[in-house]
C-alpha cells in the first residue's frame, strides 16, 4: 500500500491549480478573440502584479505559520503618508524613507505582539490593521484619496517607464518573486523559516532564534505591502485609502492558498505565488472579456477559493502534530 | 358691565399707546413697517438641530456638504452636527437609530443613502418620530420628505452624449463603459442613461463593459482589457471620477490619450478641473455640489417653516447639471476642498 502510494505521482495542489489555469487559458484562447495576443498576456500579468507582490509578503508570513491581516492597512497608510508629506514639500527620497521606516516599525510591532506577547497572529494583525488604519486615517490623513503631486517627476516618470516593454508593476512583481525565492532558498533565515513553520517547538528546541525570525517575517510583509502600494500609486497617480474596505485582502489570501501554500505553515514558496496569481489573472481577464458583472465574478472566485481550501484539506490532511499545535 | 368698560378702556389706552409708538417709530425711520419675516424665520429655525449622515465624512462630497450646508444652518441659529459611518451601512443605521431614540431629537436629518433599501424602514421611523428626512445625492426606494441631488440617469445620458458629441459620426461609433457595481442606484441608473442615449443614436454600440466595484485598480485592469480587445473605441464612460483615474491610467498605458475620450461624473472639486485641464478627462458631468448644498439648505428652511409634519409630502430637488469640458472651465467652475478646510481651521 505504501509503495503504490509512493509510486503514484503525487497530485499536489500546486499542480492541480496550474492544470486548472492552463485549461482555462486554453479554453479562453479558443473561445475568446484576442485573448492570446501579446498585449493581453501582458494585461493578465499586470492585473495581478500588485496582488502578487502582496501575496509574496503574505507567503513569507504564512510559511512561518503566521498570517498578516494588516497588510492592506499598512500598504494604504504608508503610501498615503508618503504622498501627503510630499504634498507638504518633502523630497521624494525623504518621503520614501519615512514610509519605509513606518512600514518596518509597523511590521516589527506586529511581530513583537506575535513573538513576544504571545498573541495569535490572526487576532494580533486583525486588531493592528484596524487600529493602524483608523488612527492614521482619522489623525493624519485629511482625505480618502491622495494624488501623486505634480512635481513628483521621478515617480511620474516611473509610471510611464518601460523596460523591455514591461511596466513597473510587472517588473516589481518579478523582482520580488526572484528576491523572495532567493531569500527563502539560499539564506539561513529562509531555511529556518520553513523549519519554524513546520514544527515550531522542534525549531525552538534546536536553537533556531524563532522569536526574532517571526519579527523579521512580519517586517518583510509590511515592507512588501508598502512596495505594492507604491507601485499601484505610481500607476494610478493616486492612492485611494478605501481599498482597505475592499476584498483585496481576501484575494491575497486566495492567491496564497490556491497556489498551494498551506495555512498550516512550512510549505510552498514563491513558485506557488506565481501559480496562484496566474490562475486569478487568467480568470479575471477572461471574465472581463466576457463582460461578466462583478457579483458573478465574485461568486466564481469564491467558489474557486472554497474548492481550493477543501482540496488543501484533502491533500494535506491534519496530522497529529498540526492538531496538537492548532492552525494559525 | 363694569369689566367690559374696564376692558374697552384698556384696549383704547393700549391702542393709543401703540399708535403713538408707531408714529414715533415712523418718524424715526420711515420704512420700518411691521415686517413679519425675520421674526417668523428666526422662530421657525433658531435652535433647530440638523444632522448630516453621509456614507463617510472622509471624502470630498461630505466635506463639501459639511461646509456649505453647515455654514448656513449655523448662521440661522441652528445646531449643526455630523455623523461618520466610515462606509459602513450598519454604522450609519446605528447612527440614525440613535438619533431617533435620543431625548434631544434632531428636527432634520440629511442622509446619503448607501443603497436602495437599507435605510427605508429607518426613514419611516424617523418621520414617525417627528424628524424630517432629506435624502442627499443617492436616492433610495423610499420617498422621504425631500430628495436633493442628481438624477443619475441624466448623468449617464450627459456622459454618453458628451462622448458621442466628441467622437462624431465619422468615428468607430464604439464606446466602452466602466460601471460601478450594477447594484446601486448610482450605477444602475447611469447605465440606463447610457442605454437611453444609445437608443437615440443608432449605430453606436457599447463595445466592452465591466465593473470597477468603485476601485481604481480594478477600473484600470478592466479598461486595459477592453482597450486591448477593442483598440478602435473612441470613448469611455466611467461612472465615477475616482475610478476614472484608473481608466485614464489604462488609456495612458495603451498610448491612446489622443484617441480615447473619457467622460465621467464628479463632485466638481478642483481635482476634476485639473484633470480636465491636463486632458486626462474629456468631460466631467459635475454634480455641482455648491448648488446641491444650496437646494438642501432651501429644503431645510422650507420644511421647518411649512408647519407640515414629516411625511406629509415628498419632493424632489434635482440639480441642473451639464457635461463640462476643458473649453468651458472658469476659475469658479470647481470648488476647492483645501480652501474650505483652511477656512474651517481659522
Amino acid at each position: 500500500m505504501t509503495t503504490t502510494q509512493r509510486l503514484r505521482p503525487r497530485a499536489t495542489q500546486e499542480g492541480i491549480v496550474l492544470l486548472m489555469a492552463l485549461l482555462l487559458f486554453a479554453g479562453f484562447t479558443v473561445t475568446l478573440d484576442g485573448f492570446l495576443s501579446a498585449a493581453n498576456l501582458l494585461n493578465i500579468v499586470r492585473s495581478v502584479s500588485v496582488l502578487g507582490v502582496l501575496a509574496a509578503g503574505m507567503a513569507i508570513v504564512v510559511i512561518g505559520r503566521g498570517i498578516d491581516l494588516s497588510m492592506i492597512s499598512i500598504m494604504v497608510v504608508t503610501v498615503a503618508i508618503q504622498l501627503q508629506v510630499m504634498h507638504g514639500g518633502w523630497s521624494t527620497g525623504a518621503a520614501m524613507a519615512l514610509a519605509v521606516a513606518i512600514a518596518l516599525g509597523l511590521g516589527a510591532m506586529n511581530g513583537y505582539m506575535v513573538a513576544y506577547a504571545g498573541v495569535s497572529a490572526l487576532f494580533a494583525t486583525l486588531a493592528s490593521g484596524a487600529f493602524i488604519f483608523g488612527f492614521v486615517r482619522s489623525q493624519i490623513l485629511r482625505q480618502d484619496s491622495i494624488t501623486l503631486p505634480d512635481d513628483a517627476t521621478t515617480l511620474l516618470a516611473l509610471g510611464s517607464a518601460r523596460v523591455l516593454g514591461l511596466p513597473l508593476d510587472v517588473l516589481a512583481f518579478a523582482f520580488v518573486v526572484v528576491l523572495g525565492w532567493a531569500a527563502l532558498r539560499w539564506t539561513r533565515q529562509g531555511r529556518f523559516l520553513y523549519l519554524m513553520g513546520d514544527n515550531f517547538q522542534a525549531a525552538r528546541t534546536t536553537g533556531i532564534p524563532v522569536r526574532p525570525l517571526i519579527v523579521v517575517s512580519f517586517m518583510a510583509s509590511a515592507v512588501l505591502a508598502w512596495a505594492a502600494g507604491l507601485t499601484s500609486a505610481i500607476s494610478l497617480q493616486s492612492v485611494n485609502t478605501r481599498i482597505v474596505n475592499s476584498t483585496l485582502l481576501y484575494d491575497v489570501i486566495l492567491v496564497v492558498v490556491i497556489g498551494g501554500i498551506g495555512l498550516s505553515g512550512g510549505k510552498g514558496g514563491m513558485r506557488n505565488v506565481v501559480v496562484g496569481a496566474f490562475l486569478i489573472g487568467v480568470l479575471l481577464n477572461g471574465m472581463t472579456i466576457l463582460n461578466l458583472p462583478n457579483i458573478h465574478q465574485n461568486l466564481i472566485r469564491s467558489v474557486i477559493l472554497l474548492a481550493a481550501i477543501i482540496l488543501d484539506g484533502q491533500l494535506n490532511p491534519r496530522d497529529e502534530q498540526t492538531s496538537q499545535q492548532g492552525d494559525i | 358691565m363694569k369689566t367690559s368698560i374696564k376692558a374697552s378702556l384698556k384696549t383704547g389706552l393700549l391702542a393709543a399707546a401703540c399708535t403713538m409708538a408707531g408714529t414715533l417709530a415712523l418718524t424715526a425711520q420711515e420704512a420700518a413697517f411691521d415686517n413679519p419675516g425675520p421674526e417668523a424665520y428666526a422662530n421657525a429655525l433658531e435652535g433647530r438641530r440638523v444632522v448630516l449622515i453621509p456614507m463617510t465624512m472622509g471624502f470630498d462630497l461630505a466635506q463639501g456638504w459639511n461646509y456649505f450646508i453647515g455654514e448656513e444652518v449655523r448662521q440661522f441659529g441652528g445646531i449643526w452636527e455630523t455623523r461618520d459611518p466610515n462606509w459602513s451601512v450598519d454604522a450609519g443605521a446605528q447612527a440614525i437609530t440613535d438619533l431617533i431614540a435620543s431625548a434631544d431629537k434632531p428636527d432634520v436629518i440629511i442622509v446619503q443613502s448607501p443603497d436602495l433599501n437599507s435605510y427605508s424602514r429607518l426613514y419611516r421611523r424617523a418621520q414617525e418620530a417627528g424628524i424630517f428626512v432629506i435624502q442627499l445625492d443617492n436616492p433610495s426606494n423610499y420617498a422621504s420628505d425631500v430628495f436633493a441631488g442628481s438624477n443619475w440617469q441624466t448623468l449617464g445620458e450627459l456622459e454618453t452624449q458628451a462622448v458621442i458629441d466628441h467622437c462624431g459620426e465619422d468615428s468607430s461609433k464604439k464606446i466602452g463603459v466602466i460601471q460601478g457595481d450594477q447594484v446601486n442606484s448610482s450605477s444602475v441608473d447611469q447605465w440606463a442613461g447610457v442605454q437611453a442615449v444609445l437608443e437615440r443614436n443608432p449605430g453606436w454600440t457599447v463595445a466592452g463593459t465591466g465593473d470597477s466595484n468603485w476601485d481604481p485598480t480594478t477600473a484600470r485592469n478592466v479598461a486595459a482589457t477592453i482597450l486591448q480587445q477593442n483598440p478602435d473605441i473612441c470613448g469611455i464612460v466611467d461612472f465615477w471620477d475616482a475610478t476614472a483615474q484608473g481608466t485614464a491610467a489604462a488609456v495612458r498605458d495603451a498610448g491612446l490619450q489622443d484617441q480615447v475620450f473619457i467622460a465621467t461624473t464628479g463632485s466638481g472639486e478642483t481635482i476634476d478641473c485639473k484633470l480636465l485641464e491636463n486632458g486626462t478627462f474629456g468631460a466631467v458631468v459635475m454634480s455641482e455640489l455648491p448648488r446641491q448644498s444650496q437646494d438642501t439648505v432651501a429644503a431645510i428652511k422650507l420644511l421647518l417653516q411649512s408647519g407640515a409634519a414629516p411625511g406629509d409630502a415628498s419632493m424632489y430637488l434635482y440639480t441642473a447639471e451639464r457635461a463640462r469640458t476643458a473649453a468651458d472651465l472658469t476659475p469658479t467652475t470647481c470648488w476647492d476642498q483645501a480652501a474650505i478646510e483652511a477656512r474651517a481651521a481659522d
